[in-house]
């Protein structure tokens, strides 16, 4: 499905990624965790082939595409949902609009667009809101039709970039809800994230990144002890205040 | 080929749309276009103007003047005028006597031939008129008449003719530089134009790129709004123009026909190719101007 072999990405002399080779199978639910400028973004940005890998093989669905040239990226695009954190939505276009306008870009009928979009915002459960402009929305809501457009061509692969970023507890549990019940249906979600009470309680496989490489790939793991150890070796011995940092 | 149509349909409709929610913006572009194409235009008709002008005044002096002698017979004369019929350049050789000429002269001085009928003896030489067809042969064509005999004085408007070439190639010139400037000026400035409405919708095309848009699944609604403004701009600019011209022409046109004898180009014949003109232009640049200031940001 998603397989990198011996990948190295540096900008300059800083790396982005080095010597990665991982694995992520059809139908798999992964999480991506990590510090800030661990890797995480140059993983996500090498799977979207929006940077170009300095050495090494990336693979997505058997097909080669370090060496896929320029007019077949929008291809390889469309077979990878992605959700960002800030949403994204097109601020001049109802939701149905914002939805259907993934369907016009790989040229579907205006038939099936009015077949298919209001059974995906049903399935993310906004089918109520279809007539609102994305500020009429709640953050939550937002998120909501961001999925949608990005499930709505049916991906093999949906990638979120840190969708609970912006949103409150409750309503992030809600987003992950939504996010199982997408890859119950057979659909591989790659998810970066610094929520850690989220990937401790949904038990799913866990790759760790930090300073470029893989440093932990748990089949089903927590947001991990390794970061706990890493912040704890920061601090002056002698153990001062220590709060959580979450 | 559903596919092409769909897409097709897409483009089209999705940049009237983009020209009406943009429509500050598209206004702004439209006024500048226009504004260009105001100025080339008046230009444009300026130079149509002066050549059409000078042409005329060249006509006026495509003509050789050959005096004869005295004792220069007809048949003396009719040889010359055979031989000079077949040579390059020129158009036609004739032959006029002393009294067509006065007749020519009455004519011309019209309400005052009267005072022509005074003259005792007809002072006018015979003579053999030569129109060249093209004003560069007329050297030529003057040697050539020097090496016949019987000939007084040979006149034509060499210098005059040179100036007026001269004059009339540095307008040309001077004008295809100036309205090549005014359209590379057009196109840089509708493009930053663009280039601000595509500013605003950067966020747009990056997420139009993510879900992914090819690059002219993009491009296109962009480019069919700038062609769009750029066949409204030519519009209003061909309208402006002629009513400019048509106005004109009725406050001037007599005068300069008083002073320059020749008048102004109808306004009709203009117009109509001011339309091609300006719809061409105005197409290339709205286009031209979309496809520059996209290439930023459609660099992958």
């Amino acid at each position: 499905m998603i397989a990198f072999d011996n990948v190295t990405k540096s900008y300059g002399t800083n790396i982005g990624i080095q010597d990665v080779s991982v694995k992520i199978n059809k139908g798999d639910f992964v999480f991506l965790v990590g510090p800030s400028g661990a890797g995480k973004s140059t993983f996500i940005r090498l799977i979207l082939k929006e940077i170009e890998a300095d050495r090494g093989s990336i693979k997505m669905n058997g097909m080669e595409i370090t060496n896929l040239a320029n007019r077949h990226i929008p291809k390889l695009r469309r077979s990878t949902g992605i959700v960002f954190q800030d949403f994204r939505l097109l601020p001049k276009k109802t939701v149905f609009e914002n939805v259907a306008f993934a369907m016009e870009i790989v040229h579907m009928s205006q038939r099936s667009i009015r077949r298919q979009v209001p059974q995906v915002l049903s399935l993310v459960g906004i089918s109520s809101k279809a007539s609102k402009y994305p500020h009429e929305l709640s953050a939550g809501e937002q998120q909501r039709v961001a999925i949608a457009r990005a499930i709505v061509n049916n991906p093999t692969v949906l990638i979120a970039d840190e969708p609970t970023g912006n949103l409150d507890p409750d309503t992030a549990w809600e987003i992950m809800r939504l996010l199982e019940q997408i890859n119950l249906r057979g659909t591989t979600i790659v998810m970066v994230t610094h929520a850690k009470d989220i990937v401790d309680k949904m038990g799913k496989r866990v790759i760790a990144i930090d300073k470029g490489r893989i440093v932990r790939d748990d089949a089903s793991g927590s947001y991990g002890a390794y970061e706990d150890e890493r912040m704890l070796s920061c601090l002056p011995t002698g153990g001062v205040f220590v709060s959580h940092v979450k | 080929m559903s596919a092409m149509l769909n897409s097709w349909g897409y483009a089209f409709k999705q940049a009237f749309k983009q020209a009406f929610r943009n429509r500050t913006m598209s206004f702004a572009s439209m006024f500048s276009i226009t504004a260009m194409l105001l100025i080339l235009g008046l230009f444009f008709i300026l130079v149509v103007n002066i050549n059409m002008a000078s042409e005329s005044a060249k006509k006026q002096f495509d003509t050789i003047q050959v005096y004869l002698m005295d004792e220069t017979t007809f048949e003396q004369a009719s040889a010359i005028i055979g031989s000079l019929n077949g040579t390059d350049g020129v158009k036609e050789a004739t032959y006029l006597s002393d009294e067509e000429a006065m007749a020519n002269w009455k004519v011309k001085w019209g309400d005052n031939a009267y005072l022509l009928d005074g003259l005792e003896n007809n002072p006018l030489p015979n003579s053999i008129l030569i129109k060249v067809s093209r004003l560069e042969a007329a050297d030529s064509v003057v040697s050539k008449i020097k090496t016949f005999d019987g000939i007084e004085d040979i006149k034509y408007y060499k210098d005059t003719v040179d100036q007026l070439m001269k004059v009339t190639r540095f307008i040309q010139f001077g004008a295809m530089i100036i309205i090549l400037f005014l359209v590379i000026i057009s196109v840089v400035v509708v493009s930053n134009t663009i280039k601000l409405t595509v500013l605003a919708r950067e966020r747009e095309i990056s997420i139009m790129k993510y879900v992914g848009a090819t690059n002219w699944f993009i491009r296109g609604p962009f480019l069919i709004e700038g062609i769009l403004i750029g066949i409204l701009s030519a519009m209003i600019s061909v309208g402006i123009v002629s009513l400019i011209y048509y106005k004109t022409m009725e406050l001037l046109g007599p005068t300069i026909f008083v002073i320059l004898s020749t008048t102004m180009v109808p306004g009709g014949f203009l117009a109509v190719r001011l339309i091609w003109i300006f719809t061409a232009l105005g197409i290339s640049i709205g286009a031209c101007g979309s496809i520059i200031s996209m290439r930023r940001f459609l660099d992958t």
